[in-house]
Order: C-alpha cells, then sequence, then structure tokens
C-alpha cells in the first residue's frame, strides 16, 4: 500500500463491506463492491450511493469583480444566481485545460469550487496565483461529500433528509440541516441520472452514509460503476478526455466557454478558432460487445488517425463505446472507424452523444 | 475425469482424447464482470500455451491460454451473447472450447487441482 495515499472518512466501511479498493486521483478509493454491472444497473434502476470525498472544495469570499475572480475560469461566476452552480473551466494560457469543475454561488459574495481530487492542489494553487483579493481557503479536509444518484433518490431523500429536497431543479442547490449540521444539497451529479450531492462537515459524513443505506432502494457503488455510467451519457473524465494538452474547443465543449467575458486562455482559444482545430473529440460505438479502451489506436482504413480515451462495455447498449480524438474531417455521424490494439481490432461507427438517452436526470 | 491447470488460470478437463477448456473460477473473480469472450474457431490447430482466445472484462481484456496442443473440435457458443456464464459457472457451464488433443503427454506440464490451489496460495 503507497503510504501517500489518503483515506476518506468512509474508508472503513468500504473494507467491511469486502469492496475492491484501488488508488485514484491519490486517494484508496473502492472501485467496485458486489460488481461493476449490478452496481451500474442499481444506479439506473433505483438509487446508488457514492463516496466522492476525495473531490476538492475550495471556498472563495470577496468581490468577484476586483479580486479577479471573474477572469479565473470560462464561464461568467457573477452571473451565476445565488442557490445555482455552473460547469465549466480552468485553463492555462494556451488554452490546455487545468481542471474542468463546478462552481456553486453560495450568498452574493461567496462561492464554492468543487474540482477533481488528482488536480486540487495544481487547482488551489494556480486560483491563488490569479487572485488579487479576496479570501480563498480549501475545505476539502473538513469536507464530506456523498453521491446519491438514481431515479428513486428524490423519493429516498425526502424521506430521509427532508421534504424540501423535493422541488430542487436541476444545478439548483439548497443548503439545509441535516443530522444537525449545515449541509448543501445539489441535484447535480455525473451518472446521468436523477440525483443528488450532498456537502456535509467530514464528521457527519459516515452518519450520513449510513442512514442513507438503511433504505432498502439504496446500495452502495464504486468508481468502476461510476466510469460507466458517466460514459454512456458521454461524460468527459478529467485526465483521460482532458488535461492541459486539450483544449475546450477540441474536447467538444464550447458550450461551456464564455467568450463574452475575458479569461485566462481566451486569446488562445480566439486564434484556435480562427486557425481551426487539428484534432477533435468523437464519439464511437463498436459493432458487438468488445471494449475499446484508453491508447487504442483509432484507425481509418489502415492510416491511424487518433486514439481513444475512454472506452468501455455498455449494459444499456449492449456493445462496446468509446470516446477519442481523430482528425476532425473524420468525426461526421457515421463515419467508420477501426479501433486497433495488438491483435485486437474492432469495426465502430462516429455517432452523437450521449450513447445512452433514456437517464432520468432532468425528470 | 480429470482436471489440469495452467499458471495462466485456465483450465483442462480431459475425457478420454478430449479436452474441455475454460479459465477458473479464480480468474473470472479477478476479471470482475466479463462482457465478451472470443472463441477460436472450429478446426483451428493451438498449440500448448498458445492463444485460443480472448477475454474481455469491464476492467481489463486478456487472452486465453490453451492448456495442450490439438484442434478445436467444438466452442460454447453461448457465450457470445451470455458471457457472463463464465462468472456464474467458470468450471462448468462457463467453458470456452474443447480440443482433441494432439498429445497426452504435455498433461506433466500442467497442474493438478492440488497443486493449483497450492499455487493460488502463492500469489
Amino acid at each position: 500500500m503507497d503510504e501517500q495515499l489518503q483515506a476518506t472518512p468512509i474508508c472503513g466501511r468500504h473494507r467491511a463491506l469486502n469492496a475492491l479498493m484501488a488508488p485514484f486521483g491519490g486517494w484508496d478509493m473502492p472501485i467496485q463492491y458486489e460488481g461493476i454491472i449490478a452496481e451500474h444497473s442499481w444506479c439506473r434502476s433505483q438509487a446508488a450511493l457514492f463516496d466522492i470525498c476525495h473531490m476538492g472544495e475550495f471556498i472563495f469570499q470577496g468581490d468577484f469583480e476586483t479580486s479577479g475572480l471573474e477572469e479565473v475560469f470560462t464561464f461568467s461566476v457573477k452571473s451565476i444566481p445565488v442557490g445555482r452552480s455552473r460547469y465549466g473551466f480552468l485553463l492555462n494560457k494556451q488554452g490546455g485545460i487545468i481542471d474542468d469543475l463546478i462552481v456553486f454561488r453560495l450568498t452574493e459574495d461567496k462561492v464554492m469550487i468543487v474540482v477533481n481530487a488528482a488536480t486540487a492542489p495544481k487547482d488551489f494553487a494556480v486560483i491563488k496565483e490569479r487572485l488579487r483579493g479576496g479570501a480563498f481557503s480549501d475545505i476539502t479536509a473538513a469536507t464530506g461529500k456523498l453521491d446519491l444518484q438514481g431515479p428513486l433518490s428524490r423519493y429516498v431523500m425526502v424521506e430521509l433528509i427532508g421534504e424540501e429536497v423535493a422541488t430542487i431543479p436541476y444545478f439548483k442547490f439548497i443548503t439545509m440541516n441535516i443530522l444537525g449540521v449545515e449541509a448543501i444539497v445539489s441535484r447535480t451529479g455525473y451518472t446521468g441520472e436523477l440525483g443528488y450531492e450532498i456537502f456535509i462537515p467530514s464528521e457527519k459524513v459516515c452518519e450520513l452514509w449510513d442512514l442513507l443505506l438503511t433504505d432498502e432502494r439504496v446500495k452502495p457503488a464504486g468508481l468502476g460503476a461510476r466510469d460507466v455510467l458517466r460514459l454512456e451519457v458521454g461524460y468527459s473524465l478529467y485526465g483521460s478526455d482532458i488535461d492541459e494538452e486539450t483544449t475546450p474547443l477540441e474536447a467538444g465543449l464550447e458550450g461551456f466557454v464564455n467568450f463574452d467575458k475575458s479569461f485566462v486562455g481566451k486569446e488562445a482559444l480566439l486564434r484556435l478558432k480562427e486557425q481551426g482545430v487539428t484534432r477533435q473529440k468523437v464519439a464511437f460505438e463498436v459493432a458487438g460487445r468488445r471494449s475499446p479502451r484508453h491508447h487504442y489506436e483509432i484507425c481509418s482504413g489502415e492510416e491511424a488517425v487518433g486514439s481513444v480515451t475512454s472506452g468501455v462495455f455498455s449494459p444499456m447498449l449492449g456493445k462496446g463505446i468509446g470516446i477519442g480524438f481523430i482528425k476532425p474531417e473524420l468525426a461526421s455521424i457515421g463515419t467508420p472507424l477501426t479501433i486497433r490494439h495488438e491483435r485486437v481490432s474492432m469495426e465502430a461507427t462516429v455517432c452523437e452523444l450521449p450513447f445512452f438517452k433514456g437517464g432520468s436526470v432532468r425528470s | 475425469m480429470s482436471m489440469y491447470f495452467t499458471k495462466e488460470h485456465e483450465w483442462v478437463k480431459v475425457e478420454g482424447n478430449i479436452g474441455t477448456v475454460g479459465i477458473s473460477e479464480h480468474a473470472a473473480h479477478e476479471l470482475g464482470d466479463i462482457t465478451f469472450v472470443e472463441l477460436p474457431k472450429i478446426g483451428a490447430a493451438v498449440k500448448q500455451f498458445g492463444v485460443l482466445g480472448s477475454i474481455e472484462s469491464v476492467k481489463a481484456a486478456s487472452d486465453i491460454f490453451s492448456p495442450l496442443s490439438g484442434k478445436v473440435i467444438k466452442v460454447n457458443e453461448a457465450l457470445d451473447t451470455a458471457p457472463e456464464a463464465v462468472n456464474e459457472s467458470a468450471e462448468d457451464a462457463g467453458w470456452m472450447a474443447q480440443v482433441e488433443i494432439a498429445d497426452e503427454s504435455e498433461l506433466k506440464n500442467l497442474m493438478t487441482q492440488e497443486q493449483y490451489d497450492d499455487y493460488l496460495k502463492t500469489l
């Protein structure tokens, strides 16, 4: 066991459940409990509980404009209404993605920034360096985060947590009392299903985990199922699909970039827009049950034209699905591709996202 | 009928000159949910420890090696649509192929059940 690995407060529970544990983003995390496909299907039909305490949370308080926060991300912070959250990017000067993240507007002058675990220390340093004022702190260690995701999650939350959860719209959140402490319940997630992300002081997170599992409609799910769930709905995974060498333009995520405001990386993106991208994200379905995997080669005929960044067997579609980056001229829907790795070869077709369209996320 | 194992976790059940091949329960458990099995072609000649096919799970892809040399005479076509049978019954209903054994003396290169159980303890 790597001594550098961090453990979430729930770690003892995962071990007691006999979870398969593995390092993820510097943390010792549960990959699966009873099995990835069983947990995936439970999330698509019932309610799955994920320990997401590894993700980073920062608080900024101050004037968004004079502090420079307004220019840190690809979206406007000041235009997020209080009680809403917004997804977007922290970019480097070249337009590469340092991280994808969500900003929660807590009050008029206060936001919570939720970032990926592996990138959290770097994100904190970069944001801090770009700020000219305000108070900025890392509350990751003090903050527990659980995701309850699945079509039945609303019923569970209403019965166990409180009636006020019933009316939270997508990408809105409320602050409420849970187990005697102040917590944030947000209608967001990473599965394509109706669901909630709950932020609660870390000393109460085990108690909340236990409480949610008292409901027989709830089962724990690991990062293995989470990866299948997110890929079926086409969400990017930082470190696999997007990184500092990739811009939102190449990754098909321009919709989360607001060119009407100033932000770090804007000039590079504008130049790239003018020149045109040389590689582009593409989604493809495999003819058959083989799984494309990270780093497999994407070919057009005999010519190598790119590589796979995420791939998996989709239980919902009954076939292999993947995303990767290729030459833009080959990215149109219906283009035939071949995915290759050693003696493995699979025929694939460019398709639209999401792969799985039946999720309950907006219900 | 006797059962023999390879270090790569394949098994072979020998009945007369026919060997039925699959992967061990240990291997199926390690792979996790199996999503695809690539079966050999009937009539194909395989060598001992040569590639017989491949198997994929949500977590990983790996080759299946033939425990014995011979000619493939039958494959478990049910695995084309229900590869999860390997998770449910790795050492019985989850069999993959039957091979007409070319050289029974190759069995000396395999482990017995008892030897395989001891081998698993060393992993």
